[in-house]
């Protein structure tokens, strides 16, 4: 096992170089100076030149690339074009805050859509099973900024119980240690401050988590009524087991490979997903990041950007590979 | 009994989800377990003795706290509170008044200003604030080689070259030399007069960092702004908040009013009304016009609208045929309905525009009278350029929503129908921002919608940068080249009689009138809201809003 996870983490090298020359090269194929776009339509021709030569533009791009892979083999993302500032640290807090945002929406979409499916699966064709389908047809179509703004007017416009916006109140920023605030605020043993970032999260949790609650309830039920219909199932009811034990038991187990792997997709689309939701939401997250960067061509951020997302993808590809293992002993790498 | 690992992780995420869960709902019904962190939010708002905390959204970040380096409102809007400059605007125009400089002569020939500065004004590290701090930072700004410019981190100071004329070195650099007379007193002796330079000092672009600061934090002076103003920098959580507190030896007593000033990023329009709605900030700027009405009419906010500081135009390249003919450009001012515009996309919150500069610029002529929307004098105009025989024209539209034009496709379609109207058949051309701003440079479209935000509130940085001859190739994107106009804005330029200056202006804005280069479409007079509660606010045109009279009432 620990020679297939080496090997599996080795592969991930030229997976990433291979990230940097592609997103390099999509970068730079955009039509459109930094420079120009930086400084906007009241900047002068002068102005827009030094810029450009301050900020190394005009190095052929062959050079550009050379210096940003040098750059990186040292783990040195490099500097933002426009804020100057060291992207390495001003790239974890927004992926944590999206990590957490993508935990959170995750747990919720996981136990929902996994007990409602096998709920379904257990209750065909009940008037629970008929709901909760329609229910995940209706969440797996609605528009993600639409559910979220009614949210908004819903949840704190008109009832007031929870916040529209960020991710602790306005005015008492954390001292971030992991930049996961959650775990900040335990850290700091501040129970109160934990409490209003839970609060923070659960709107933003549940926009961004429906579309995954809805996918993963369809899959777990097909998944369920597939394994129910199964010799062993009748076997074990045979044995007189309980329904209840029948299902999380014996059915459960091995209904769960399929939705596992539709849980670690999810996960990952998300990741980079989730900038509908931090936009209205106002979450300073990672999504929001990159799209900013592309707004503003600041090229050296667009490709640290992409690369980490890409580089947690394959992480949590390799997360629920290794997960597969541990519920199907019949898997072996 | 691998079974039990899928049932337990299952489990564990349920256990989970029902923490977030209670304790959300917990902490939502019962505030007062909450503890001090609630409170802090909502002290503000009760007791005169409390704290005042007010909270500032707006739609993005600040790019860096060293505005000189940046060129984004949203940089200096918060900068504005931590830093002063030499002089400064009045709170709702840009009438010069008094900054860091108490008072000030200028020379006879115009080339030597000399600043007389407050005395007794500490920068928020405690060091003292004098005439060789002031000199630091211009020479920060005018000396790549400088050892506070940071050149080799990417900071460059593109403002400063523009209104200045370039940097140490340039031929065109407007700055020969700056003395320290004694710690209280400042001489900037000019290579040639400018016109515009007491409205150039008051640009909060200009305002002083303590040098100490630039010394300590190096090129981190983005992060860690040390200025004079009425409040300090505590903390700047990225792309979401900044938190000043108010600096208790500011220089003018009494003020700040509030203890606490705190700028959130919301980007969304409609999620920042209902952050407002909510209670959670107390005052919102960038509202879409069509809530306007809802907010006007509600108990307990209250609508600010912005004074005029931009022009959203629709220019034509007088080089090309059949935009060379004055009668054409006078046929296409007369075919386009700017009231419409007004109406369609600002529901009413907007100035429609007759000259290029906004109304309450100084030397802003408002004698000149609009082109009246008449398409049959339109179409007389064509006859008698003999171009009524179907014309068929490129529209270029703009990929971006600026303030000045919120929404471009719209306009675009509301002008094809216009000039449809008239006979001319127009064409859309897209392009992507950047490339859309350089191919315009070059000439390369025939009409095309664009616009211009004031930053000193001096008509030269209109009329000088859009529409002078030597900035054909740049900004004068009409290409149009007037040898009596240029001369005008020249003269202009270099008068420091601001009386003769703003004739000068109106002279210029009637010859313009007659030549039609583009046609001016509106002035936009963008809103804010905020509640009741916010008592002394008053936007400012730059969008910097100066924030020391500012307090909540109960």
């Amino acid at each position: 096992m620990t020679a297939y996870i080496m090997r599996r983490l080795l592969q991930l090298i030229p997976v990433l170089i291979g990230m940097t020359i592609i997103t390099f090269a999509i970068v730079h194929l955009i039509p459109g100076n930094p420079a120009q776009t930086i400084l906007g339509e009241t900047a002068s021709q002068e102005a827009i030149a030094d810029l450009e030569e301050n900020m190394g533009l005009n190095e052929p791009y062959p050079v550009q690339y050379g210096f940003y892979i040098t750059d990186l083999m040292q783990g040195d993302l490099g500097t933002s074009l426009r804020t100057k500032s060291e992207i390495s640290s001003e790239i974890w807090p927004r992926l944590a805050a999206t990590l957490e945002l993508t935990f959170f929406a995750m747990v919720f979409a996981i136990f929902i859509g996994v007990n409602a499916g096998i709920i379904s699966a257990w209750k065909q064709n009940s008037w629970f099973d008929f709901l909760a389908m329609m229910f995940a047809l209706v969440g797996v179509s609605m528009p993600v900024f639409w559910l979220a703004l009614m949210e908004q007017l819903v949840f704190a416009q008109e009832l007031g119980w929870l916040p529209a916006f960020g991710r602790e109140l306005s005015g008492d920023p954390i001292a971030p240690i992991t930049h996961f605030y959650v775990l900040d605020s335990l850290i700091h043993l501040d129970f109160p401050r934990a409490l209003t970032v839970l609060k923070h999260l659960i709107l933003p949790s549940i926009a961004l988590g429906t579309i995954p609650m809805a996918i993963i309830a369809r899959m777990t039920r097909s998944s369920m009524l597939e394994v129910m219909q199964s010799d062993y199932i009748r076997t074990v009811r045979a044995k007189g087991s309980g329904q209840f034990l029948v299902i999380y038991k014996h059915a459960l187990k091995n209904a769960t490979i399929p939705v596992l792997t539709v849980i670690g997709l999810q996960t990952g689309v998300l990741l980079g997903g989730a900038i509908l939701t931090e936009t209205i939401f106002s979450w300073p997250g990672i999504g929001r990041y990159v799209f900013e960067a592309i707004n503003y061509r600041d090229y050296p951020v667009i490709q640290s950007g992409i690369l980490v997302i890409a580089f947690f993808f394959v992480i949590i590809n390799l997360i629920v590979d290794i997960l597969y293992t541990y519920i199907d002993p019949r898997i072996k790498y | 009994m691998k079974w039990k690992y899928s049932f337990l992780v299952t489990l564990m995420l349920a256990f989970l989800f029902m923490i977030a869960a209670c304790s959300g709902d917990g902490g939502a019904d019962t505030a007062s377990t909450d503890g001090e962190s609630e409170e802090e939010n909502t002290e503000g708002d009760s007791g005169s003795d409390e704290e005042q905390v007010l909270v500032y959204a707006r739609g993005g970040d600040s790019t860096s706290l060293d505005f000189a380096s940046v060129s984004d409102g949203e940089s200096s809007r918060v900068t504005k509170n931590i830093y002063d400059s030499l002089l400064d605007y009045e709170r709702d125009s840009f009438d010069v008044v008094p900054g860091l400089a108490h008072d000030w002569e200028v020379s006879d020939d115009g080339l030597k200003y000399t600043f007389h500065l407050e005395e007794g004004v500490t920068f928020h590290d405690g060091t003292d604030f004098n005439a060789e701090a002031v000199k630091i930072n211009f020479e920060r700004w005018a000396d790549p080689e400088h050892e506070y410019a940071f050149k080799d981190e990417g900071y460059a100071y593109p403002l400063y070259g523009t209104m200045f004329g370039g940097y140490k070195g340039d031929e065109d650099h407007i700055i020969k030399e700056i003395n320290v007379v004694n710690d209280y007193e400042i001489e900037f002796v000019l290579k040639e007069p400018q016109g515009s330079f007491l409205q150039n000092m008051a640009m909060h672009y200009f305002a002083i960092t303590s040098p100490a600061a630039l010394e300590k934090y190096g090129p981190d002076i983005g992060e860690n702004p040390v200025g004079t103003g009425p409040f300090q920098f505590v903390s700047w959580t990225k792309d979401d908040q900044i938190v000043l507190e108010k600096f208790e030896d500011y220089r003018k007593d009494g003020l700040p009013k509030l203890d606490k000033l705190i700028y959130e990023v919301i980007p969304e329009n409609s999620a920042r009304l209902i952050a407002l709605r909510s209670g959670d900030v107390d005052i919102i700027d960038g509202v879409n016009p069509d809530d306007a009405s809802g907010i006007k009419s509600e108990d307990g906010l209250k609508l600010y609208v912005r004074g005029e500081n931009n022009v959203g135009y629709l220019g034509m390249n007088v080089e090309k045929e059949p935009l060379d003919d004055k009668l054409v450009r006078q046929a296409i001012n007369h075919a386009v309905d700017n009231e419409s515009i007004v109406e369609a996309l600002y529901a009413g919150y907007a100035t429609p525009a007759v000259n290029l500069i906004p109304p309450n610029y100084m030397g802003y002529n408002d004698e000149i009278e609009g082109y009246e929307y008449d398409p049959e004098r339109a179409k007389e105009l064509l006859a008698e350029a003999g171009k009524d025989d179907g014309l068929e024209l490129d529209l270029w539209v703009m990929p971006v929503s600026r303030p000045y034009m919120p929404d471009p496709e719209t306009v675009a379609e509301i002008v094809q129908n216009n000039l449809k109207e008239v006979g001319i058949k127009t064409n859309i051309v897209r392009e992507e921002w950047a490339p859309y701003l350089e191919k315009t440079s070059q000439g390369e479209q025939e009409l095309f919608l664009l616009g211009w935000s004031g930053s000193n509130g001096d008509p030269d940085y209109f009329f000088g940068s859009l529409l002078h001859g030597d900035n054909i190739g740049g900004e004068n994107r009409s290409f149009y080249q007037n040898e009596k106009v240029d001369e005008l804005i020249d003269q202009a330029a270099t008068e420091i009689d601001q009386d003769k200056r703003a004739e000068l202006y109106k002279e210029i804005q009637t010859l313009l009138h007659e030549d039609a280069p583009g046609v001016n479409l509106v002035h936009s007079t963008p809103l804010a809201a905020a509640k009741s509660a916010v008592k002394g606010f008053i936007p400012h045109p730059s969008t910097n809003d100066p924030m020391e009279e500012v307090y909540m009432e109960n």
